[in-house]
């Protein structure tokens, strides 16, 4: 009997042992830039494990104003704000008249939503961004300007586009799952198509509305290769300008401000998870692939 | 509706034609002059010492990517479901975060920890070997680097399958366990014998999200880690297509190689997902 508990106590002792060694591995290293981005510069030279003598918020500071941080963290506020518009206003109703309508080619168009799943965006991203050149040449043979490129708007637009096949497919399974008898007390009260969507089957597909925009907010904000080629020049999202921060830093052997670039771009995502992590958790079974 | 459609339309499956036609052509992609060249693109392929290279790096990238990340996955979902653990959610939370953060992110970090002289793996070396210590070049070693990009992506990945095991495990009646308790089978015995057979669905599931995942974020990884250097000794098949076509002005035959990694991805999942065939078990 005293065998067995000791067995038990050492096997235990080993479960708690790999699940710290394991969170230790993921926490160690998200904490670590938090505090690399509050050292002196001087400090980088010592050794990387000691904590960092006083709180040097001027690296934040550095970051925004000097190395345009601010700005960038602007640029990528309104692109994943006006992308997650866009994605909202153009497939809810798409999902809901594909999941309640029966029409001429419904069938094919849901088959095609579905196909568009498999394309992945790092294939196309080059053709998408000479598409978007051919425009502007052409534009710019008209009116002189540009349009197509740097702009904040069509990458919004890109990005919603991408995710489009993805969210019809999990918002018309999701309308499915309502009842219709709550469409047909609408109709008989004399409420339109467009009325019973907005006051009824919307407010009722909630929760897979907002794990929609849980998951896209997250592709959106983290998202690095299609803003870092449909936006060449000034203009850049925070993936993109964290990247070029962490070059020319790393160059001028400036590390401060670089991690405390690298805190901005993670701060709102792990503030966000933190408030909403059991939804997310919870949501990403139904989430599909990453990347 | 129609907004959908044509979004769709216009910057995904154009596009994606326009990968598939631009393969057979030989252009720069800026000047006017496309020549088509049938599959003149796919034959330099066989013979391009840099493509094959970086095929090789993908593979390799998704064939450990995928075994270590779904054993590491599996033994700590099965934890996680099975033994009465404490902060079981405080784990869970934890767990998942690198899931949350940018691939952007996560390659910076890892830079950050593969530095040779301010990195925090080297620091920690030597706090244990001592002052002489040579610092290792993590990321600067041809032989090293595809290692120490495949752990970065194991970080990226465990928490996120975890998660979706537990989702599976958790549905397991425990009845099946308490009878195996019974019987005398020990934990791993159960594992074996309970666990695996009932969550293998999902596991077969996941091994297509593996394959393209991994060659996918391959690139993003490669592309800030070390964008294919030293050397070219950690180029991914995807970035080799990134070069060729934008940076290298290759358009068509770097098209040629999206095509090659499209057909290749495809066809890997389908073997993989005939072969792991087995008869579903009820409960």
């Amino acid at each position: 009997m005293k065998e067995k508990i000791r067995k038990i106590n050492i096997y235990r002792i080993f479960i708690y042992a790999a699940l710290g060694s394991l969170a230790v591995t993921i926490i160690v290293p998200v904490l670590w830039v938090f505090m690399a981005s509050l050292k002196d510069n001087s400090e980088f030279y010592g050794n990387p494990w000691k904590l960092p003598e006083g709180l040097k918020f001027s690296n934040f500071l550095e970051a925004i104003e000097i190395a345009n941080m601010g700005e960038y963290f602007m640029t990528s506020v309104i692109v994943t704000a006006l992308a997650l518009l866009i994605l909202l206003v153009v497939a809810v109703p798409c999902a809901y008249v594909l999941a309640r309508f029966q029409f001429r080619g419904s069938r094919i168009l849901m088959s095609f939503f579905h196909a568009g799943i498999f394309i992945n965006v790092n294939y196309i991203v080059v053709p998408i961004f000479l598409m978007l050149l051919d425009w502007d040449i052409a534009l710019r043979a008209n009116s002189g300007l540009g349009f197509f490129l740097d702009n904040k708007f069509v990458l919004a637009l890109v990005y919603a586009a991408t995710a489009i096949p993805f969210t019809i497919y999990l918002l018309s399974n999701y309308f499915r799952t309502i009842p219709k008898d709550f469409e047909e007390a609408a109709s008989v009260d004399g409420a339109s198509h467009f009325r019973t969507m907005v006051s009824i089957m919307i407010p009722m597909a909630k929760p897979s509305i907002v794990t929609v925009i849980l998951f896209n907010f997250l592709a959106f904000w983290n998202e690095y290769i299609i803003a870092l080629t449909l936006m060449p020049n000034s203009t850049k999202t925070l993936p993109v300008g964290l990247i070029n921060l962490m070059q020319s830093q790393r160059g001028a052997a400036n590390y401060g401000p670089m991690y405390a670039g690298l805190v901005l771009v993670m701060l709102p995502t792990l503030i966000l998870y933190i408030l909403v992590q059991k939804k997310l958790t919870e949501g990403m079974t139904v989430g599909g692939v990453k990347g | 509706m129609t907004p959908a459609l044509l979004l769709v339309l216009v910057f995904m499956v154009y596009p994606t034609l326009n990968v598939f036609i631009m393969s057979l052509y030989k252009w720069g992609g800026l000047s006017r002059n496309k020549t088509f060249v049938g599959l003149n693109n796919f034959r330099i392929l066989l013979t391009d010492q840099n493509f094959i290279k970086s095929f090789q790096n993908t593979i390799m990238i998704i064939v450990l990517v995928t075994i270590i990340t779904i054993s590491i996955a599996l033994i700590f979902a099965s934890i996680l479901v099975r033994e009465k653990v404490k902060g079981q959610n405080f784990f869970r939370i934890v767990f998942y975060i690198p899931n949350i953060l940018s691939v952007v992110v996560i390659s910076s970090i890892f830079s950050a920890i593969y530095d040779p002289s301010m990195g925090l793996l080297n620091g920690l070396l030597r706090m244990f070997v001592g002052e002489d210590f040579v610092n290792i070049q993590w990321l600067g070693n041809q032989k090293i680097v595809l290692y120490a990009i495949i752990i970065a992506m194991i970080w990226q990945a465990v928490g996120y399958y975890m998660v979706m095991y537990m989702a599976s495990m958790s549905s397991i009646p425990i009845h099946l366990y308490e009878a195996a308790e019974l019987e005398g089978a020990n934990r791993i015995t159960q594992f074996f014998t309970i666990t695996l057979p009932l969550v293998w669905d999902t596991i077969r599931t996941t091994l297509t999200f593996y394959v393209i995942s991994s060659i996918n974020l391959s690139f993003l990884f490669v592309k800030v880690m070390t964008s294919g250097g030293p050397d070219g000794s950690s180029n991914v098949i995807l970035n080799y297509m990134y070069n060729q076509a934008y940076t290298n002005s290759s358009y068509g035959y770097g098209m040629s190689i999206g095509v090659t990694i499209f057909l290749f991805s495809f066809i890997l999942s389908m073997t993989v997902n005939r072969v792991t065939k087995r008869d579903i078990y009820q409960y």
